[in-house]
């Protein structure tokens, strides 16, 4: 699986669903078009900012609420290479590996990573470093069953190559 | 090691004889649910699937529940969507404007869910159908897609949380107090990747929509399920309402729970979670002269026939506060029905509330109520996050239905004790 590599965007605890994506914009379910609203209600800069690769990095449960599968949806199209927190909600979760967006655990990553750092996140090892201090942490590695569904670039893929 | 009732659940549906907290497993779906909202992204999904059409044409439910009657041009395309991909696999249960409710309210009423069923719905209030004693749980638009073209789903064998509910409720003590002061204890992550299981004997005072509401909102406190033991109550309601076989599940003596927590029902206070997060908890004793714009009454927490009773007992012969906005949203056609029957609707009209169609509109900010930079409003919802239900400084206060209707009589948040004796109001406390 490749790694991912790019600049901080930081954010609190329990960043729900609602301020990632809206349900204001529900009415559509084009990536594209969710893209341009992501983070809208938390950060309404966030997607002039955001450049391709970037990373979030949040502390507790990011992603708790609704099921909407366009809140990964929307950060993934946004260009967000990976999301690092130190809980994911679970919905969040399961949908990231679905749809194929990086995530990943470490409770002293998020805490000790700043805005605008340069992160790069080895999903091989669960390494993550953080090239601007130098410090690196020990991430979560995923199971080798989700593993799989993320290799595949998602559940579909992977039920398709499975059968 | 023993297993919880959600693990015993989970255990059968995987085929096997046991199961432990962690495990990673693949069950067999008893029904697959999907809405407005979640349902088309999950068709796009299914349809870069080699495999054709659906597991099963009555295992799956779509409702259209969100944005319908549709908001706009772009909700209209998606239902339109939703209702073409239901026809052309001869979906059963596939519930459009005139059949729909609101999704929680509705599978049970039709009697979709039995205990000791395995559910998911691509909708986080999913885990609702645990007052039933079902495992039920929300995922997303792609598990629901595998769910739908496979019937199976994999699940990680979660660990669970003993809620000891004793005592008999105090006045105007609902099943929403009961949750919200949970959420309050334990916080929005205090059951991440968890089961709540419910159990004691303060359960038998908890009528199935108190149950219902309290399961409906184990998500809030990050919990993957809520369940509910099997008792008379379950039994009668399911037999009312499914032509299903129930099966029953029930814990083992030795299952295992990481944290245990009691609930004295007659020590409890009417609650309120003020802004920005469900954890955020105050009784109402807290909560004085906080002034509102609108009041909702509704939702697939508390949009049931035993809330709009208590909130038309309140309502009686009353006046809405002017320029208080009071909407009030029956989850089913048949509540509606119902409802319209014993009098409510017209209690409601004459209040000055007005009666909307089932919908999830106003709860999650879609329509039907959003509103306006600066207002506040109290409501029988779920989430009081920021911007949910319309400008990202308008704020959201969670209650009960009694304590939602309270404060549309005075137009603050207010203890339905000051405004209507517990004996006019049916309810446990007066038996």
């Amino acid at each position: 699986m490749q790694a991912a590599k790019g600049s901080v965007h930081k954010f609190g605890d329990n960043v729900d669903t609602d301020v990632i994506i809206p349900a204001r914009y529900l009415n559509s379910s084009d990536p594209k078009e969710l893209a341009t609203h992501c983070m809208e209600d938390i950060d309404k800069e966030f997607v002039q900012k955001v450049k391709e690769g970037d990373i979030i990095v949040a502390t507790k449960n990011f992603g708790c609420g609704s099921s909407r599968e366009h809140a990964p949806i929307a950060i993934k199209a946004a260009g967000v290479s990976c999301v690092i927190a130190e809980t994911f909600a679970r919905i969040f979760y399961r949908n990231a590996i679905n749809i194929g967006l990086p995530i990943i655990e470490c409770k002293e990553a998020s805490e000790k990573i700043a805005a605008g750092d340069v992160v790069s996140v080895n999903f091989d090892t669960g390494v993550i470093t953080d090239e601007t201090t130098g410090e690196s942490f020990e991430g979560q590695a995923f199971p080798p069953f989700m593993q799989k569904i993320i290799d595949s670039e998602g559940l579909v893929n992977y039920i398709n190559n499975s059968n | 090691m023993g297993m919880t009732m959600t693990q015993k659940i989970l255990a059968k549906h995987a085929g096997l004889a046991s199961v432990k907290a962690g495990q990673l497993i693949e069950a067999d779906l008893d029904l697959v649910l999907g809405n407005d909202i979640t349902s088309p992204v999950a068709i796009h999904e299914i349809s870069k699937m080699k495999k054709e059409g659906v597991f099963h044409k009555d295992k799956i439910a779509l409702v259209m529940d969100h944005f319908v009657p549709n908001k706009d041009i772009k909700s209209a395309e998606h239902v339109k969507e939703v209702r073409e991909f239901a026809c052309k696999n001869c979906i059963s249960n596939f519930y459009d404007v005139g059949e729909m409710g609101i999704e929680h309210a509705l599978l049970p009423e039709k009697g979709l869910v039995v205990a000791g069923d395995a559910v998911i719905g691509a909708d986080s209030h999913t885990c609702t159908y645990g007052a039933l004693g079902a495992f039920s749980t929300g995922v997303g638009s792609t598990d629901m897609a595998a769910g739908m073209a496979t019937g199976k789903a994999w699940f990680k064998v979660p660990s669970a949380i003993k809620f000891n509910i004793t005592g008999k409720p105090a006045a105007f003590i609902s099943g929403k107090d009961v949750i919200l002061h949970i959420i309050g204890m334990i916080g929005v992550d205090g059951a991440l990747y968890q089961s709540m299981e419910f159990v004691g004997d303060g359960i038998q005072y908890l009528s199935m929509d108190d149950r219902f509401a309290i399961a409906n909102m184990a998500i809030e406190a990050g919990g993957k399920n809520g369940i509910f033991p099997v008792d008379d109550l379950t039994r009668a309601y399911m037999e009312e309402h499914s032509d299903k076989e129930p099966v029953e599940f029930v814990a083992d003596d030795d299952a295992e729970y990481t944290a245990e927590y009691t609930i004295d029902l007659s020590q409890l206070r009417p609650t309120v979670s003020f802004p920005h997060l469900p954890e955020n908890t105050h009784t109402v004793d807290e909560s004085s002269r906080i002034q509102i714009d609108q009041v909702v009454i509704g939702s697939c927490t508390n949009g049931r026939l035993s809330d709009l009773a208590v909130a038309a007992q309140i309502l009686k012969d009353k006046k809405v506060k002017k320029g208080v906005r009071v909407i009030v949203i029956p989850a089913t056609q048949k509540i509606y029905l119902d409802a319209m029957e014993k009098g409510y609707l017209k209690t409601f009209i004459e209040a000055g509330a007005i009666v909307s169609t089932p919908t999830c509109g106003p709860c999650l900010g879609g329509y039907m109520g959003i509103l306006a930079a600066g207002e506040r409003c109290v409501s029988t919802t779920n989430r009081n996050f920021v911007g949910r239900m319309g400008h990202v400084d308008s704020e959201v206060y969670l209650a009960s239905p009694a304590v939602a209707a309270a404060s549309a009589l005075t137009g603050f948040i207010t203890d339905p004790a000051d405004v209507v004796s517990p004996s006019d109001v049916a309810g446990p406390w007066n038996d």
